[in-house]
Order: structure tokens, then C-alpha cells, then sequence
């Protein structure tokens, strides 16, 4: 057991760092904005999680997928699907905010938290 | 538009912007593709972690929730080291690393609320606060939507 | 992080080709049609300066030229616009005392800055309580205030003018780009935004050098949309301003003492040089580029400093001074400035440049004729 998540760190470590390289890649070839960037990655994490394969890839990869954000279009999906098989029609536009509701709302939490003590400093 | 109508001028653009992306000097390739490397790596490497540790520490919680609770501590990291002013360092060094986990979601956020602090907390913060990562959840919500609706209709059909 | 000096290739190579320049007579004092070139009767003397710059710029190769250095972004104030509006005003009052005059002395206040709307400048404006021009040109306001300025005092207008431009590089950040603390990568050939201010006093009497001539740039468009590639963006409008200025007083580079551009950066001044050289002009060492030396190397700026303070520090410091000593007496001084907007690059625009000179000379011919 203990051996078995030993050994998980170093493919998370590689499979993280290469998603990221990949992105980097990208950056420098075809001088997309970060912006660009992220929604591709997240539209490839949907549509992995659409036709059903993110899920024995995260058994592998674990948090080397999903930390990174093709792990939060996969979130998205799953959630959107889940509710649709439980509310029907609507459920697909609310499950997903469902499934990251966790993580969206710690953010602007923790945003606002932040932005009431710090302030943007100049940089050197 | 119409500018640059004159194909004269056009074909002088065009080999101006050949020219220019012959001399322009791009990032040392194989330095920045290390950089995003070990720094991504490193990020999934600590939401692993955190995820061990908490499954150690609550062993009844449910999977789904371990997974959560651990991009939140992620999250929450990333926002506080924004606040103290040095997240960009990272970024500045990790590029594509650092953005590209949750990490750099919760820094964008973080960052645009406190730089629009100026303009107050409703018409700064609570404004810009998704100015850089409101294209990641906009288009979250909609590709996920359409890939639940296929997924609705195709059930529809078939049983 | 790699620029050669000599990134020209082959003659065998395609040229980029410019427009050849409409020769005009450069003696010939009225108005003529078709010349960018205006020559001052009652050329305008340089009585004061002030060049106020941030802790990073003051650690750079000019350091020590530069007359305040303000070790704190904000300047005390609440927020980083305030701050580059305090700068703005200091850099104003003390120009104006280097000048020995005082705030009352002034007729107009010509002045610029980056921010929308050009606010810092209309706020220093209301509270130096004095008349007031906004000029907006980017990078290149200086030398906009500097030819307005030299023309409404050679038209005998007015009797002394301050100019002055301000930027900073928390501010530039936000209106251009991202959040200051967003981590996110610039490529190698992005540019750093100048913390500073800088300020001349125009007169029609006093000492100090006199501004002669000056060129009323052309907006230039080689078509390219990379809004951190502005050393590339801007270098074919530096290059049609000097050309335009080398053609219609029959001059060329090795009669100026010192040729200045403003903020082309290491890869725009190596890209200008070859343009220039395409045209048969050679830019010797007698030419500098004020974004590209005012850091130095080791300061993790990639290819140099921008914005409009960026030019007006160095003018107002560095080269001013050397013509004082008498180093330097004859400078053309081009700034280049970029006009795009984020909205208008967003919606699938080029990036239009402009860039304006003045000619600044210690002994200018003074063939006034409603002085005495």
C-alpha cells in the first residue's frame, strides 16, 4: 500500500511536468496568450472526460492530471452529466458549477481575503 | 477594416514580418521547457501530497472530497503567496508551469482583485475579480454544458 | 537572450523597401508643401530640465545623470497613478526652478502620459493651476511637446513653455497588459516600462541649447500585431522619420553629433540600423537608443526600457547635460511612440507607430524677425 503510493509521486511529477511543458511548447511556437492557452487545456480536459477516458488516466496520472486545469474542465464535465442524469435537461448547465463549486468559491474567498490585506506591489 | 488595401504595401508588410521573425530572439527553448517542467511537476507533485496526507489524517471522508480539499489547499497557497507578492516570481520563471495548474487560476484571480483594489471593493475588486479567468469558467460552463446536453439527448435516443 | 549587432543579412536577401522621401529645400524658410521639416526662425533655448526616475532605472548605466532618484513607487500617495502624477509634478517644478523661474512664470504646460485619457497629466495641469496642452503620442510625447512647444514659441506666442511626460511601469502594466502580481512569462523580446518623469522649460530668451528644427512624423504600419514585439512595431516609423529628415535637409548621420531614438530597445535600434542601412544610411556609434541603454544587461529587462518616460529621463538628464559640456552639439532626438490599444490589437488591428524629432543644437542661427 505505502509502496504503491510511493511510487504514484514520481509518474504525478512527470506526467504534471510534461502537460505544462506541452503548454509551454505552445506558447513559444505559436505565441498564444495564457489565456488561450488555459481554455485549450480545459477544452481538451472536457472533452477527455466527455468520451470517458480522463477517468483511467487520473487513476494513473492521479494529481498529475488533475491539478492541472484539464483536470477542472473534467470536473466540469462529470458534474454537468451527473446532474443531468438526476434533474434532467437543466442539470447539464448547473452540475458542473456544482462539481468546482468547492474550488471556485475558496477562491474568491480567499481573493477577497487577500485583496482586504495585501495591495499589488511594483516589481524590480 | 479596410487598411493596408494597397497589395504594394501588403507585400511589404509580409516580408517585414518575415524579416522581423528571423531576427526576433525567442525564449532559449530548451531552458523554458525545463522551467515549466519541474515546475508543474513540482505543483501536481504537492496536491499529491496533500491528498496522502489527508486521506492519513481522514480516513472517512469520501475520495471526491480528499480531491477537493486538496486543490483548495492548493488554491489557498497559491492566493496567499500572490498576496505576499511573490507568486510571480514563480510565474516569471515557471511560465507555462505555474499557470497552468490550479495554482494559476487562483493566482489570476487573486492578482486582478488586488490590483483593481484602487477602484474599490465593488467597482474594483468585485468587478475584475474574473477579468483574467473568466474566459477559463465561461467557457468551462459552456463546452461542459454541450458535452451534458449530447450526452442527454444521446440517452434520449437510445434507451 | 541573444541580439547581435549585426543582424543585417545578406545583400542577396530581400528588401523591405521603403517609399523614397520628397526632397524639399532646407533653406527655404516658408512653408513649403509636402515637408515634414519645420525650421524655427526664433528657435527656442532649453533653460531647464528635471529627470526623476525609480530605484531600478537609477540602477542602470545613466544612474548617475539623472537629478532625483524616488526609491518609493508610490511617492507616498494611495495608489501608483497618483503616484506617477506626483512625479509628473515634481518633475515640472523642478524644471522650472532649474530654469530660475517660477510656477506663475509659465505660459503653458505641454505634457503627456500613458494612461487613458492622459490623466496624470491633466491632473498636474489643474493643480499647477497653469494653461495647459494634453498630448498623447505614446512613447513619443516628448518630442510631440517638444515641436508644438518650439513652434508656438518661434511664432512668438508665448514666452516660456514646460514640457512634460510622465510613465510608470505599475501603471503601463495595467492599462497594457495584466495584473502586476499575475505570474505570467514575458517572451524574451518584451520590453520594461520606465519609472519616471521628465520635464524641459522652452523659452525664447536665456541660455542653454536652442531646438532648431523639427520633423512631424508620419504614421507608419509595417503590419505587424505581437503587442510585446514593440522595438519591431516601432523601428520602421524611426526609420521614415530620419529618412524623411536626412532627405529634406540633405544631411546624413555623420553630421549629428548624436542620433537618439527613443524606445526601440536592443532588437528594435538592431532592426532600425538595418533598415537604414537598406536605404544606404549607416548608423554609427554616434547612435543610441534610449530604451536600450537605460539598463543594463544583467537587469533582467530583455531587450531594454519603454515608455514615454523612457526618452524624456534620458533627454533631460543624460544627453542635455553632455551638451552642456559641450560633448555633443548637434543631437537629433527621435522618439518613437506605438498607438494601438489593447481593444484595438484585440479586434484584429496592426500596430500603428508614429515617431516625431526635434533637432537640438548649441548653436542655432537666430533669424528672428519680430525679436529686437
Amino acid at each position: 500500500m505505502l509502496l504503491e503510493k510511493l511510487i504514484a509521486y514520481p509518474i504525478v511529477f512527470v506526467v504534471g511536468g510534461a502537460i505544462c511543458a506541452l503548454a509551454q511548447i505552445l506558447i513559444i511556437k505559436t505565441k498564444l496568450t495564457p489565456a488561450r492557452i488555459l481554455v485549450i487545456f480545459l477544452i481538451i480536459g472536457i472533452l477527455l472526460e466527455g468520451i470517458g477516458i480522463y477517468d483511467p488516466i487520473n487513476k494513473f496520472a492521479q494529481a498529475g492530471i488533475s491539478v492541472p486545469i484539464i483536470g477542472f474542465g473534467a470536473a466540469l464535465t462529470r458534474g454537468a452529466i451527473k446532474a443531468t442524469a438526476k434533474y434532467g435537461f437543466l442539470g447539464a448547465f448547473a452540475g458542473g458549477l456544482m462539481e468546482t463549486a468547492f474550488g471556485i468559491g475558496v477562491a474568491i474567498m480567499a481573493s477577497y481575503l487577500v485583496t482586504l490585506i495585501f495591495s499589488s506591489k511594483s516589481k524590480q | 477594416m479596410a487598411n493596408n488595401a494597397d497589395t504594394k504595401v501588403r507585400e511589404r508588410n509580409k516580408r517585414y514580418n518575415k524579416y522581423v521573425k528571423a531576427v526576433t530572439p525567442s525564449s532559449a527553448f530548451i531552458k523554458s521547457l525545463f522551467n515549466a517542467f519541474w515546475v508543474g511537476g513540482l505543483t501536481c507533485t504537492i496536491g499529491q501530497l496533500f491528498g496522502d496526507i489527508y486521506r492519513l489524517i481522514f480516513p472517512d471522508l469520501g475520495e471526491k472530497f480528499i480531491v477537493n480539499l486538496s486543490s483548495i489547499t492548493l488554491i489557498t497557497i497559491a492566493i496567499l503567496f500572490t498576496g505576499l507578492g511573490f507568486y510571480d516570481a514563480i510565474g516569471r520563471k515557471g511560465g507555462a508551469g505555474s499557470f497552468l495548474p490550479i495554482t494559476g487560476f487562483a493566482n489570476a484571480m487573486a492578482s486582478a482583485s488586488m490590483e483593481f483594489k484602487t477602484e474599490g471593493l465593488i467597482l474594483g475588486t468585485s468587478v475584475k475579480l474574473f477579468s483574467v479567468v473568466g474566459p477559463v469558467i465561461v467557457n468551462g460552463v459552456v463546452w461542459s454544458s454541450v458535452v451534458a446536453l449530447i450526452y442527454y439527448f444521446a440517452m434520449g435516443v437510445i434507451g | 537572450m541573444s541580439t547581435v549587432n549585426t543582424i543585417y543579412r545578406s545583400k542577396s536577401q530581400e528588401k523591405i523597401g521603403f517609399q523614397t522621401n520628397k526632397k524639399i529645400n532646407p533653406n527655404k524658410k516658408i512653408a513649403q508643401q509636402n515637408s515634414q521639416l519645420l525650421v524655427f526662425d526664433c528657435p527656442p533655448h532649453i533653460i531647464g530640465r528635471m529627470s526623476i526616475v525609480g530605484k531600478k532605472e537609477s540602477q542602470g548605466p545613466f544612474g548617475k545623470y539623472f537629478a532625483k532618484v524616488e526609491q518609493d513607487d508610490k511617492l507616498g500617495e494611495k495608489t501608483f497613478e497618483f503616484g506617477e502624477a506626483k512625479m509628473l509634478e515634481n518633475a515640472i517644478i523642478g524644471a522650472v526652478s532649474d530654469a530660475g523661474l517660477n510656477i506663475s512664470d509659465i505660459d503653458l504646460m505641454i505634457a503627456g502620459d500613458l494612461l487613458n485619457q492622459i490623466t496624470s497629466s491633466s491632473y498636474v495641469a489643474r493643480d499647477l493651476n497653469i494653461p495647459y496642452f494634453g498630448m498623447y503620442s505614446a512613447c513619443s510625447t516628448m518630442t510631440e511637446c517638444l515641436t508644438i512647444a518650439s513652434s508656438l514659441l518661434s511664432a512668438g506666442h508665448f514666452k516660456n513653455i514646460v514640457c512634460a511626460t510622465a510613465s510608470h511601469f505599475a501603471t503601463a502594466e495595467r492599462t497594457y497588459r495584466y495584473p502586476l502580481e499575475y505570474g505570467c512569462q514575458k517572451p524574451p523580446y518584451a520590453q520594461w516600462t520606465v519609472t519616471g518623469a521628465g520635464s524641459s522649460v522652452l523659452s525664447t530668451e536665456g541660455e542653454g541649447p536652442v531646438i532648431t528644427k523639427a520633423l512631424v512624423g508620419k504614421v507608419v504600419d509595417f503590419g505587424t500585431n505581437d503587442l510585446n514585439n514593440m522595438g519591431a512595431a516601432m523601428a520602421p516609423a524611426a526609420a521614415d522619420s530620419l529618412l524623411t529628415l536626412f532627405a529634406q535637409t540633405e544631411t546624413e548621420p555623420k553630421d549629428y553629433d548624436l542620433i537618439v531614438t527613443g524606445d526601440l530597445g536592443k532588437l528594435g535600434s538592431d532592426i532600425l540600423r538595418d533598415l537604414m542601412r537598406e536605404q544606404g544610411f549607416e548608423l554609427g556609434k554616434n547612435y543610441i537608443d534610449c530604451g536600450a541603454s537605460i539598463f543594463s544587461l544583467d537587469q533582467n529587462c530583455y531587450q531594454g526600457g519603454s515608455g514615454s518616460a523612457c526618452s524624456a529621463s534620458v533627454f533631460n538628464s543624460f544627453i542635455l547635460s553632455k551638451m552642456k559640456e559641450g560633448v555633443y552639439n548637434k543631437v537629433a532626438y527621435f522618439a518613437t511612440g506605438a498607438l494601438m490599444s489593447s481593444t484595438s490589437c484585440y479586434q484584429g488591428e496592426t500596430i500603428p507607430c508614429i515617431s516625431h524629432g526635434v533637432i537640438i543644437e548649441n548653436n542655432g542661427d537666430d533669424l528672428c524677425y519680430w525679436k529686437n
